[in-house]
């Protein structure tokens, strides 16, 4: 039994934390967010040349191999960065060809996306409050020369900054993905309040899709990808939840009022203290799930709702209290705390919301 | 990561497992003779004690191993494996790392063979969750220690046959936590009287004690003098790891759920209400959360690296779930809920009613849950001391 990081795992994260420290502080947050695409391919290719983009790719597509618990030491360290470039798209795409692609499909596309030259996401469901099969409504009208699609996805996750979009659809009634390069589609921005989760409306307009570019999916692996796409969420969460805490903590060793600094009242000192609590557990659980996915897959949907049914509403609260313990300051643009709710709002219903996944956590337990 | 146990540990489940089968009748089935060789038997087997060095009568065993033993003590619904909980969880450990070599020789065995049950002398009636504020007042005269004073919520002390004492032998100290120190003192020792105080579930376990000179041989004292307080905070680290146990949370869930699916609400099934569904989805998630922080802890542990008071973590959520179990286990049952033992009415022999008042003993003892985010709030987070 061991519940903690090898050796090499610590050494990880050291990189990506020092990574984000010198590539990608707040300061190169801001100024990428501001742009109308906050991506940036120098930074992009450092992160493919540190393997981090085939961290879970197998070595013979041109990736390092390893598991979903070396992904997390990752995504909590660009969650803690709020990096705005789209990594966890990426990774879950990943994941999706790795989980329905034919061996000719990964062969083609997964040596690209791991040296960071096919940037992508995947866009699976139409009503995105609905994690379920049927929200899938975008159809695909089979031809003699492959399928053509019309209609829109909406708000698909880091589109522009892609090179290819993972789009599922529904052709003759049942379900596929498709695999669409973004320059043969059109783009509507969105305007979500947390900029570094950038996302826009994907038109198709009589888009030919060829049989090769065509993957199958079904309920399970519908399921699968969600449950991927809220570890991937949630390792995020861990990390942007302890930066936050860390700001405000920091602050009430600083802050003086009354004569004292703040952190020395007890409505400050034990709202602290419950963050660490919510965090450290909803850490801990989400640890566990991210062990379950290549360890024990059977066990992954009880823990990763576990996990996100803590996460989503521990981490907006602590989001709330991290603005609130800092008074005005934390109210202002300008204080980068502030960013960090926006995430929490951000995360909160992505891949399922606290109802979602406890009601969930109720049948698994046999109610 | 790894979940997966070690041959060595599995083999060992398996023992604990087999003996448990062999050794361990129903309830209903344990006779009056039953808790006495259960305790003898599990003396034998090296488990009583059992991460304590070899040397004192114990086992060496590890941390997973004892874990494993807990769990699978915790599955079988066991008895404890000695007569005296404190004296397992603290007193000995303490005695172990601060008593003479006559101490440990004279103390130790009798905890082993659960032939004396210890009770713990530290709350005061001005001093509780202020504990090194103590004012029980001990004065060397001669060979031995004079004290005068009062404790009290001391558990256990109506039947306890020692107490592990905390006292102030100097009063002119700069800060309160110097000038105190620790004694072991025999419980019928002439002087010391015991009122037992009822609580509000109407259990007696707990008690003030009054000292009026009491002498105290200078060989019973632990530690230095004044070294008390010392002595004390590592006591209670003890007692914040040992409480805390994952596997009763779950049991208690399970019966929380068959008492679901039985219920009616609003003449429906409660088991389809999504609120009822709800929060017993919250009470898993964070039961399965403080297993998976326990485990996270224990291999922080294992690897060597000092804890700081990460265990208060898993004691601010056991106090929310103690509390809340049971009153939501009354709620669903409407006024049936609050009948107790002996009630016709009474929902599962009245045990949630019960438990809806005993909260108290876990939630209390050993530091409130506000002291707990004191603990975590200044010595993990950094924040200045109140």
């Amino acid at each position: 039994m061991n519940f903690g990081f090898s050796e090499e795992q610590n050494l990880l994260r050291e990189q990506v934390l020092r990574f984000m420290h010198e590539h990608c502080p707040m300061s190169r947050v801001r100024e990428l967010i501001a742009s109308d695409n906050p991506f940036a391919a120098q930074l992009w290719q450092q992160m493919a040349d540190l393997g981090w983009l085939g961290l879970i790719t197998p070595q013979q597509y041109g990736g390092v191999g390893l598991k979903w618990v070396d992904v997390t030491v990752v995504l909590e360290e660009t969650g803690r960065g709020l990096c705005p470039l789209p990594f966890a798209s990426h990774l879950l795409a990943t994941a999706t060809v790795l989980r329905c692609g034919s061996p000719s499909q990964r062969s083609r596309w997964l040596p690209a996306m791991a040296a960071g030259h096919a940037v992508c996401t995947l866009a699976l469901c139409d009503d995105g409050n609905w994690l379920h099969p049927d929200a899938v409504t975008l159809t695909g009208q089979r031809t003699t020369d492959g399928v053509r699609i019309s209609g829109t996805k909406p708000l698909v996750g880091d589109a522009k900054a892609c090179d290819y979009l993972i789009v599922a659809l529904r052709i003759d009634g049942k379900l596929a993905l498709a695999g669409v390069a973004t320059d043969s589609v059109s783009l509507t921005a969105a305007n979500g309040l947390d900029a570094t989760k950038p996302a826009a409306d994907v038109h198709f307009d009589n888009l030919l899709i060829s049989e090769d570019d065509l993957l199958p999916l079904d309920d399970a692996d519908f399921h699968y990808l969600c449950d991927l796409g809220a570890v991937i969420t949630t390792a995020e969460m861990v990390g942007a939840a302890e930066a936050a805490l860390q700001m405000t903590s920091e602050y009430a060793k600083e802050r003086i009022q009354f004569g004292k600094p703040i952190g020395q009242y007890q409505g400050v000192k034990h709202r602290l203290a419950d963050m660490f609590v919510d965090i450290e557990s909803f850490k801990s659980l989400l640890y566990y799930a991210a062990w379950t996915v290549d360890d024990a897959p059977d066990e992954l949907p009880k823990a990763i709702s576990y996990a996100k049914g803590y996460a989503a509403d521990a981490f907006a609260q602590v989001g709330i209290d991290a603005v609130g313990l800092h008074g005005a300051i934390g109210f202002t643009a300008e204080y980068d705390v502030q960013m960090y709710l926006k995430r929490s709002k951000w995360a909160r219903p992505a891949y399922g919301d606290s109802d979602y996944h406890l009601e969930r956590v109720a049948t698994l337990g046999g109610i | 990561m790894d979940f997966e146990l070690t041959e060595t540990e599995q083999a060992f489940r398996e023992e604990v497992r087999n003996f448990l089968e062999e050794h361990l009748p129903p309830k209903d089935q344990r006779g009056p003779g039953f808790l006495g060789s259960w305790l003898e038997k599990v003396r034998e087997r090296g488990w009583v004690g059992f991460s304590w060095p070899a040397e004192f009568g114990g086992s060496d065993g590890g941390l997973i191993e004892q874990a494993i033993l807990k769990e699978e003590m915790a599955l079988a619904k066991a008895p404890p494996l000695g007569s005296s909980f404190m004296g397992l969880a603290w007193v000995g450990p303490g005695i172990m790392r601060y008593g003479t070599q006559e101490q440990k020789q004279r103390f130790i065995p009798d905890i082993l063979d659960s032939k004396v049950i210890w009770c713990t002398g530290y709350s005061e009636p001005n001093h509780g969750s202020d504990l090194a504020a103590i004012q029980c007042k001990a004065v060397k005269t001669g060979d031995h220690y004079l004290v005068n004073g009062q404790k009290i919520w001391t558990s256990g002390a109506p039947w306890a046959q020692w107490i592990i004492l905390l006292v102030r032998t100097q009063f002119d100290v700069e800060v309160k936590h110097q000038g105190i120190t620790c004694l072991l003192v025999p419980m019928d020792s002439p002087g010391i009287e015991v009122r037992p105080i009822e609580n509000m579930a109407g259990d007696r376990h707990f008690a003030e004690i009054f000292f009026t000179d009491v002498k105290v041989p200078i060989e019973n004292r632990l530690g230095e003098e004044g070294d008390g307080w010392q002595v004390t905070v590592s006591a209670l680290a003890n007692e914040r790891s040992s409480i805390g146990e994952v596997t009763q949370m779950f049991e208690t869930l399970d019966r929380l759920k068959t008492l679901v699916k039985q219920t009616t609400r609003q003449g429906k099934p409660a088991s389809e209400d999504p609120l009822v569904r709800r929060r017993l989805a919250v009470f898993e998630t964070r039961i399965a959360a403080m297993k998976y922080n326990g485990l996270r802890y224990l291999t922080r542990q294992i690897k060597g690296e000092p804890l700081s008071s990460e265990t208060s973590v898993n004691k601010l959520l056991r106090a929310s779930l103690e509390i809340e179990l049971a009153d939501f286990a009354i709620e669903l049952s409407g006024p049936a809920g609050l009948e107790l033992r002996g009630s016709d009415h009474a929902v599962d022999g009245g045990s949630w009613a019960k438990s809806s008042l005993n909260w108290p003993n876990v939630v209390i003892g050993g530091g409130t849950p506000n002291i707990q985010r004191n603990i975590i709030s200044e010595r993990i987070l950094g924040q200045p001391k109140d």
